[in-house]
């Protein structure tokens, strides 16, 4: 029987011919990711352990992402014990470097890989062609002592995407409309995969986008065929090599199909609290907002960066929002430096921070107050997510996001 | 002559308002919420444990640092009656003085005095430790008149005309 | 009989001919500055006050640098207290996100040589950089002086400081002031003006001598003053012609025959890179007695250290390098202007280069509340103006102050070291 992407890299991580929907194998993982929420928890776990060892420190990623830099000495002491550990078992450690999937991504992940990562947006890594998925620390610490770990093999949920986008859409408007579609909970314990001749206008950065926000709808992971813009990516990328490339066989057996053509796309925006209530902009045109936030491994990079300058290149931010712009990392950062972006948003006056996760995570870095509103680039709006929990955060595009920067309410750039 | 008798809490030279109140704390809505957080770097059992009437007796440049105005505000909040110290840094002094919190300097009682213990102030005059008297100089005309009123808010309310005369 | 350079300003402020320290007068006030800290309890004074318009609303400028960007739940309330402050009452001159009060006040041209400048926060004494009398108050003054237009003040004492000479390559001018604070001690200089002479302030920046100016108030001084030359009035947009023509600009130096209470000499060649030791700024030690010392963290940024100048000065250290392993350097410029221009220099570019975190223009770490707070037996180096004990996370973080000269040394080592 055939088999989709997602079974093939349970397969071969398990060392098996073939996995199919709902087996379980104890798999072989290619990498570990950790970054500054938990990975403290995680250590004070394996301190305990009768007999600690790592099984494969090359696989460890430990990344400093969440509150950099660090907002209170009891963060500082969770870091300081990440950094310790880090230090004196050898794990690759980044700090300061950006959002832990987006450095994952630059430096690390290859096409065909399974990986864990304490993390819930770990599922990113399907741009790649990876089977990336987030797990607890209870999970983690035993893929960190003994390499392994089991996995329920997903059922997958195909995604046919024609056609391509218009409308002033944008990817992350694909991926927030799919949500608003299949519902919060509509790809629970599956994979979405994402396939079609739709496929070929979408870049490496789109791709980031849409993986990374499937696990709003419940999936365990999201993945993508391996193309030429996936080993343009990887060759402009340290030149790694694909540890294997897959697609879905024609006889593979999927959950269900969704038929999507991008050009019938327009902006959409999740309202609050939900990341499946999901709007057209229309209908949030004229909602007075206090902060604007471009940024998160969803929606900072280089592109978005990009085309949020344009928007706002020759205006200015409106006089009482606060406009934070928050490149997804230092190779985001340095790209933007050079482009000449991140002086258009100063001059625009913006709010323009070092590479971490900042008001995606809700701490340290632009946090909202009682009864505000932010329109947001992050991966959620749930209540509190952002500040205060009696707050309101709206997710929108990188170009919604900045169009609503400049006039001070929810609004399109076309209404600028 | 104005007179009251409080126990003694001793610092030592150079408390900075960064001790007095940390600028953690500072964005808190109201002195009564930051009170907790008083002299914590320092002395974080501190706060707890002053009550009502007693005194601070610290050495030289008490205050110095910031202009936060929760530093006299919050030791005023805390029940302190008054602080002795060897010598004040000036913006730390005239926020106290704006506050009505009464600011005494003293450069000796700090070397005697041990915590704890029992001291008695007459105000303008003198401080009563045990069998031994420190004299006490009196303040500017000046400030003595910010103090009358009841502190600068006093003062300018007055001068607007609201406000107890 | 002659006069110091605040005795000039202060007469010059009330109409007189002279003024005598000790005396208590009271002064015209040019300038205030209110930041996002202190605005909702100044409004809130303001109007239990019984005010109900502001004497000058142009002479008030609201700058939010220490919540920016905001770290905790109740800062934004800071924002909407100022903002609805400056919208009942007229005030225009708002920055919400430019960079640090003590920068913008001078860079935006908010303060003259000359002025009578107060604000609420004790580093308001930076402003001595440009000839001005400014000095920190709390906000209940503050709110007073916006009703009144008018503050009453001591006219202090002046201590006078000589320099002359050329100042060796590592040394800075944050290494002079500290140098010159651990002679004075913590307290050398409580209610006094500081006026700095000298063929070394000749030659200084006006962005050296604003760290210098910025740092007085640790020896508790009111004010530390330089006076106005063309360096000065070419910072301020003040026209070479106009400057020589003004004067009362022409006047403002001290008098050879003014009466100082104490003067202080120092030839350039004898100063050494030196630190302010944990955790009194007071405890000065040559960098060369702590070097070795393994540092966690480095920060260069605060308006004592945050200028163009000082990011150039780290970024030819750290040009093409990359800062230790498991360090972190956390640079944080002073404004959004010098963010541009750095930008445009290609400074930010080499320091993010070499592995630092640029973080937006803000008090950051300096303030104490977000920006890289440290823990227990963590050791920073870091170029801001406070090393007290608890001032960027626990009591136990050791914090050292020193030059961004040093700072990028000890950054690009791991180590506390020496510039070369």
């Amino acid at each position: 029987m055939g088999m989709t992407i997602a079974e093939k890299i349970v397969a071969r991580a398990a060392g098996v011919a073939e996995a199919h929907a709902n087996d379980i194998h104890t798999v072989e993982l290619d990498y570990l990711m950790s970054n500054d929420g938990t990975t403290h928890l995680t250590i004070d776990m394996y301190n305990n352990l009768k007999h600690p060892r790592i099984a494969d420190v090359s696989k460890l990623v430990w990344i400093v992402d969440h509150n950099v830099p660090c907002d209170s000495p009891k963060t500082a002491a969770s870091q300081k014990k990440m950094r310790d550990f880090a230090k004196e078992h050898g794990i690759t450690f980044y700090e300061g470097a950006g959002v832990c999937h987006q450095v994952m991504i630059e430096n690390h992940v290859v096409p065909g890989q399974l990986i864990f990562g304490a993390d819930s947006h770990t599922c990113a890594y399907g741009a790649l062609g990876a089977f990336g998925t987030g797990v607890g620390c209870t999970d983690y610490l035993y893929g960190m002592v003994t390499g392994k770990s089991w996995v329920l093999v997903p059922e997958t949920l195909r995604f046919n995407l024609s056609g391509q986008l218009g409308n002033g859409a944008t990817a992350r408007d694909l991926i927030l409309t799919i949500i608003g579609q299949i519902g919060a909970n509509g790809a629970n314990y599956h994979a979405m995969e994402f396939a079609g001749p739709g496929m070929a206008s979408l870049t490496m950065s789109d791709r980031i986008a849409i993986c990374n926000l499937c696990v709003e709808a419940g999936a365990k992971t999201a993945l993508m065929e391996v193309d030429q813009v996936t080993l343009d990516y990887l060759a402009a990328h340290g030149g790694r090599e694909p540890a294997a490339c897959f697609s879905s066989d024609p006889d593979a057996k999927f959950e269900k199909v969704y038929d999507i053509d991008l050009s019938t796309i327009v902006p959409v925006v999740a309202k609050p609290h939900f990341v499946d209530n999901i709007v057209p902009v229309s209908d949030c045109t004229g909602i007075k907002i206090n902060e604007a936030f471009l940024g998160s491994c969803n929606n900072g990079r280089l592109e978005d960066l990009r085309l949020g300058a344009s928007i706002i290149k020759g205006r200015k931010v409106a006089p009482t929002v606060r406009f934070l712009v928050v490149p997804a990392s230092r190779e985001v950062f340095l790209a933007a430096l050079k482009e000449g972006i991140l002086d258009t948003f100063m001059e625009a006056g913006a709010i323009v921070m070092n590479p971490n996760c900042s008001v995606c995570w809700g701490s340290c870095q632009g946090v909202i107050g009682e009864g505000e509103t932010l329109i947001s680039t992050g991966t959620r709006n749930f209540k509190g997510r952002a500040g205060h929990r009696d707050s309101f955060v709206y997710l929108g595009s990188a170009a919604t996001v900045t169009a609503s920067a400049v006039k001070g309410e929810i609004c399109a750039p076309k209404d600028l | 002559m104005e007179e009251f008798t409080g126990k003694v809490w001793l610092l030592g030279d150079d408390i900075d308002t960064d001790i007095i109140m940390p600028t953690e704390y500072l964005a808190m809505k109201t002195v009564k919420d930051m009170c907790p957080y008083a002299f914590s770097p320092l002395r974080p059992e501190m706060a707890a444990q002053i009550h009502e009437g007693d005194i601070i007796v610290a050495g030289k440049n008490f205050g110095c640092g910031s202009s936060r105005e929760q530093a006299p505000e919050v030791i005023k909040a805390l029940g302190i009656r008054c602080v002795i110290a060897g010598s004040y840094a000036r913006i730390f002094f005239r926020n106290a003085i704006n506050n009505g919190l009464l600011l005494i300097e003293n450069a000796d009682l700090v070397r005697d005095v041990k915590e704890g213990d029992e001291i008695t102030v007459r105000v303008g005059d003198s401080i009563l430790y045990g069998d031994k008297t420190y004299p006490i100089s009196p303040l500017p005309q000046n400030l003595l008149d910010i103090l009358d009123a009841g502190g600068l808010v006093r003062a300018m309310q007055r001068l607007n005309g609201i406000g107890k005369e | 009989m002659g006069m110091t350079l605040i005795e000039k300003i202060i007469a010059h402020n009330i109409g007189r001919e002279s003024v005598t320290p000790g005396e208590i007068v009271t002064v015209n006030v040019d300038r205030v500055m209110v930041h996002d800290i202190f605005i909702p309890f100044v409004a809130d004074k303001f109007e239990e006050m019984g005010f109900s318009k502001i004497w000058d609303p142009d002479k008030m400028v609201l700058i939010y640098d220490h919540l920016v960007p905001a770290s905790q739940l109740d800062d934004a309330r800071h924002f909407a207290k100022g903002d609805a402050f400056a919208a009942k009452y007229g005030v225009k001159n708002v920055h919400r996100s430019d960079g640090i009060c003590h920068q913008l006040m001078t860079e935006a041209g908010y303060v003259k040589p000359g002025d009578i400048a107060f604000g609420t926060d004790s580093h308001t004494v930076t402003y001595g950089c440009v000839g001005a009398f400014s000095t920190g108050i709390g906000y209940t003054e503050m709110a007073g002086i916006l009703g009144t237009g008018k503050l009453w003040i001591r006219v202090p004492e002046t201590i006078k400081v000589e320099v002359n000479g050329t100042l060796p390559a590592n040394v800075s001018s944050k290494d002079v002031i500290l140098q010159i604070l651990g002679d004075l001690r913590a307290d050398g200089a409580t209610y006094k003006s500081l006026e700095f002479v000298g063929s070394t302030f000749d030659a200084m920046s006006v962005a050296s001598r604003m760290t210098m100016s910025n740092m007085t108030v640790e020896c508790g001084a009111k004010c530390g003053l330089f006076a106005p030359d063309e360096k000065t009035a070419e910072y301020c947009g003040i026209s070479a012609e106009d400057f020589k023509n003004d004067a009362f600009l022409q006047s403002l130096k001290g008098d050879p025959d003014a009466a100082y209470e104490r003067v202080l000499t120092y030839r350039a060649e004898d100063f050494v890179p030196v630190a302010a030791c944990p955790s009194q700024v007071d405890n000065i030690h040559p960098v060369s007695e702590i070097a070795g010392l393994a540092v966690d963290q480095v920060f260069l940024g605060s308006c004592t250290n945050g200028r163009l100048e000082d990011l150039a000065a780290a970024a030819d250290i750290l040009r093409g390098k990359k800062i230790a392993p498991f360090v972190k350097m956390i640079v944080t410029p002073a404004s959004r202007k010098i963010y541009r221009e750095a930008l445009e220099a290609g400074i930010l570019e080499t320091l993010a280069e070499a592995g630092a975190m640029i973080t937006h223009p803000g008090c950051g770490l300096c303030c104490g509340r977000a920006g890289g707070i440290l823990t227990d037996n963590e050791v920073v180096v870091a170029t801001n103006n406070r090393n007290f004990l608890g001032r960027m996370g626990t009591s136990k973080v050791q914090i050292y102050l020193a030059s961004p000269k040093t700072a990028a040394w000890t950054a690009l080592t791991g180590r506390i070291s020496v510039p070369e």
